[in-house]
């Protein structure tokens, strides 16, 4: 007992000076958060780019880390919803409230596209304020970054200009990064591709490619066998060239879907970790377009 | 918008003068730079200002529909489980027949930035209305403390905890039937706190009125039902999470009615052990994932036995757990099994079989339940459900019965 206490006390003194506990609800922005905040930072990510976002659950282990954070970095706009509001309440930690520093939302500073001018669960689980999966945009990246350090800054201000001077450094490598992808993407313009969930919106609206249909009848309804054989008579008519999927989604809906239209089925990491090149933001980008490259010829 | 011109005019008065020298074309595209960085320096304004309605201060709102169809060999009326004293909840099988379940309603929703609150009623097919929660909770004491005040589910056990519409068979386990009268939910305070540890270590205590079984409304200063939980979880790997607890409940009940006509009042205190692990392929639930989860439940209540105006003495201790596996085979589908058995224990009275022929017997109830639910969307379950329930001594009540768990609404909270 009593080696416990002083294990407790020793704990609560090292995070005292330790650097920062971020909590990063998504891998993309863990990977971001560890961009701007180096050594100074600890970061958590409470899942992987294998788990869907939407159907996470509050487990024991996400509310153990909540309750040490000094920040927590969502997404926002509602794509948390099942979860990020329990750790906020479970975790009894005051600092990562709705309206305190300690919470920050990705969706506060970029705008959101496809915001639904009406809204009705008959739509399937849409979300009020548009579509969240919005780092598949590199420009989006590029106005969170900023807003980040801003945040880590003003939560440890001793290292502000520590944040400030790796926020500038990345935005710089970003900015080429953006611009040499942009080149590379040009054969995928106009390009039509059916896509699993609403997920891949973003990147396709940056890289000018177009939608040809969803497998979820509905977002966030499973891929049914009715909807798929639509889809599979819709693509005879006006072909795609290829089904892609986020690392997450089921293969096997896709690669039926793929099979029978004779396109192929391509998987995108949808974030970092989705594959093994996925490793960090960077790579997130070279990989999903080097994969979508391979079937534009 | 109309900064946004204004800017712009200003923007276009300051950039021209600084360059008079440039020509026109490259004048141009500089402005067109500036109008689009202030443009994009207005869009975060413009995406939540899209979010302020004079909607955005309500609560979240949601409701549950439910009901069920039932068929039982046993008339659902007369059940009582043997051996163990009458709770007074909600326990008996689902009627037979077509039947409404609890509609809920519920609000939740900060109250400020130091409070949440949240109100759960009950809409019961018999046309009452129930306060089945109104609480707050402290938002803001931190260092991992919280304090929630009100009635609420008891944080006791795992299942207690949970709302009915969310539970992966349509009643409850036996020995929460017999030890809880269904659930523990009481007007009270608890004051909970987080370990700051990677494993999650979480202690509470409560102390409430006492309002319902195992106590009796006391009616008097100070608690007349207190409980202590703590709860540790964590991962294995990426694949599993987990969670186990302990908790303890005492209460003092006082003419608590027993049996036909006699009455109990003493102490009674309840020890709940339980546990829970979920698995999933790389924590991905989607396709598929399997639940499993049991709870140990024991219990000792002594004191006096009052029959027919004739005191008696009392002690008993009694057990009973449940262990139940839910498990997702595809995309909307799920199976589920669960056992659930009752020990009579030792039960020592001044008082004779026959005048309390429900208590002094040496039967063991239990019963056998299966399930399969299909789940069309987050927002729609429909299930099927067969037991073999062996909780009345000598008789075994086979039941079926179809249900439906619909919420419209604000999205649930997805509560490990």
């Amino acid at each position: 007992m009593r080696q416990l206490l002083i294990a407790i006390v020793a704990f609560a003194a090292l995070q005292a000076h330790a650097a920062l506990n971020v909590v990063a609800c998504e891998p993309e922005w863990g990977s971001l958060a560890k961009e701007i905040g180096g050594d100074k930072v600890n970061v958590y990510t409470a899942i992987t780019a294998l788990q869907d976002p939407h159907r996470v659950e509050a487990r024991p282990s996400l509310i153990a880390r909540a309750r040490n954070a000094d920040l927590m970095v969502c997404t926002g706009a509602q794509l948390e919803i099942g979860w990020a509001p329990l750790l906020q309440t479970q975790s009894g930690n005051s600092k990562i409230q709705t309206g305190q520093p300690g919470y920050f939302e990705a969706a506060s500073v970029v705008s959101l596209i496809e915001k639904p001018t009406s809204i009705d669960r008959s739509m399937g689980d849409v979300h009020p304020a548009g579509n969240p999966h919005l780092h598949l945009d590199p420009r989006n990246i590029a106005a969170v970054a900023p807003a980040l350090a801003e945040r880590l800054a003003s939560l440890d201000a001793p290292q502000a200009a520590y944040y400030k001077g790796r926020a500038q450094d990345f935005l710089a490598r970003w900015k080429d990064a953006t611009a040499r992808w942009e080149k590379q993407a040009a054969p995928l313009k106009a390009m039509p591709v059916v896509v699993y969930h609403k997920d891949l919106s973003y990147l396709l609206n940056w890289l000018g490619m177009r939608e040809a249909g969803a497998l979820e009848p509905k977002p966030g309804i499973p891929p049914s066998t009715a909807h798929l054989s639509e889809l599979l008579d819709q693509l005879k008519k006006a072909p795609a060239k290829a089904v892609v999927r986020s690392a997450y989604n089921d293969p096997r809906p896709a690669d039926w879907l793929a099979g029978n239209a004779k396109i192929a089925s391509v998987l995108v990491p949808y974030t970092v970790g989705g594959t093994d090149r996925a490793k960090d933001l960077f790579g997130l980008f070279d990989d999903t377009i080097d994969r979508l490259l391979m079937v534009a010829k | 918008m109309q900064c946004r011109w204004l800017c712009a005019v200003a923007l276009a008065t300051v950039t021209s003068a600084a360059t008079a020298q440039q020509d026109p074309q490259s004048e141009l595209e500089q402005l067109k730079r500036r109008v689009e960085q202030l443009e994009k320096q207005q869009a975060p304004a413009r995406t939540t200002g899209a979010n302020a309605g004079t909607n955005a201060f309500n609560p979240d709102v949601s409701v549950i529909l439910q009901g069920t169809a039932a068929r039982s060999s046993q008339n659902p009326d007369d059940h009582q489980i043997t051996g163990f004293a009458p709770t007074g909840g909600d326990v008996s099988p689902p009627r037979r027949g077509f039947s409404l379940g609890e509609s809920e309603l519920v609000i939740a929703s900060n109250i400020d930035p130091y409070f949440r609150g949240q109100l759960v009623a009950a809409l019961t097919p018999d046309d009452t209305v129930e306060v089945e929660e109104a609480f707050f909770q402290t938002l803001a004491l931190g260092k991992g403390f919280t304090l929630k005040g009100g009635r609420f589910l008891s944080s006791i056990g795992y299942q207690n905890g949970i709302h009915q519409h969310a539970w992966d068979f349509q009643d409850a386990p036996l020995p929460y039937k017999a030890f809880l009268g269904g659930r523990l939910d009481d007007d009270a305070v608890q004051l909970k706190w987080v370990a700051p540890t990677d494993l999650l270590v979480e202690l509470g205590a409560e102390a409430g009125r006492g309002r319902a079984f195992p106590a009796t409304d006391p009616s008097r200063n100070g608690a007349g039902l207190w409980t202590l939980y703590g709860h540790v979880g964590g991962d294995i790997g990426e694949s599993t999470a987990w969670r186990a607890g302990l908790s303890y409940l005492h209460a003092s009940p006082t003419e608590r009615p027993m049996d036909v006509g006699a009455t109990f009042t003493g102490t009674s205190s309840l020890w709940i052990a339980d546990f829970i692990a979920k698995w999933a392929p790389n924590g991905n639930a989607s396709v598929t994932n399997l639940k499993v989860q049991g709870e140990y439940f024991r219990r000792n209540e002594n004191g006096d036995l009052t029959f027919a105006g004739t005191p008696g003495g009392y002690d008993s201790r009694q057990s009973g757990w449940y262990a139940q596996t839910v498990y997702q085979f595809m995309p909307r589908w799920r199976v589920g099994y669960r056992y659930d058995r009752l020990s009579h224990g030792t039960l020592s009275s001044s008082l004779s079989a026959a005048q309390l022929p429900l208590l002094l017997t040496d039967y063991n109830p239990s019963r056998n339940t299966l399930m399969v639910d299909w789940t069309l969307s987050e927002f729609s379950r429909f299930r099927l459900q067969v037991a073999a329930d062996k909780s009345r001594a000598g008789i075994t009540d086979n039941q079926v019965l179809l249900q439906y768990v619909l919420s419209l609404g604000a999205h649930g909270a997805h509560t490990f």
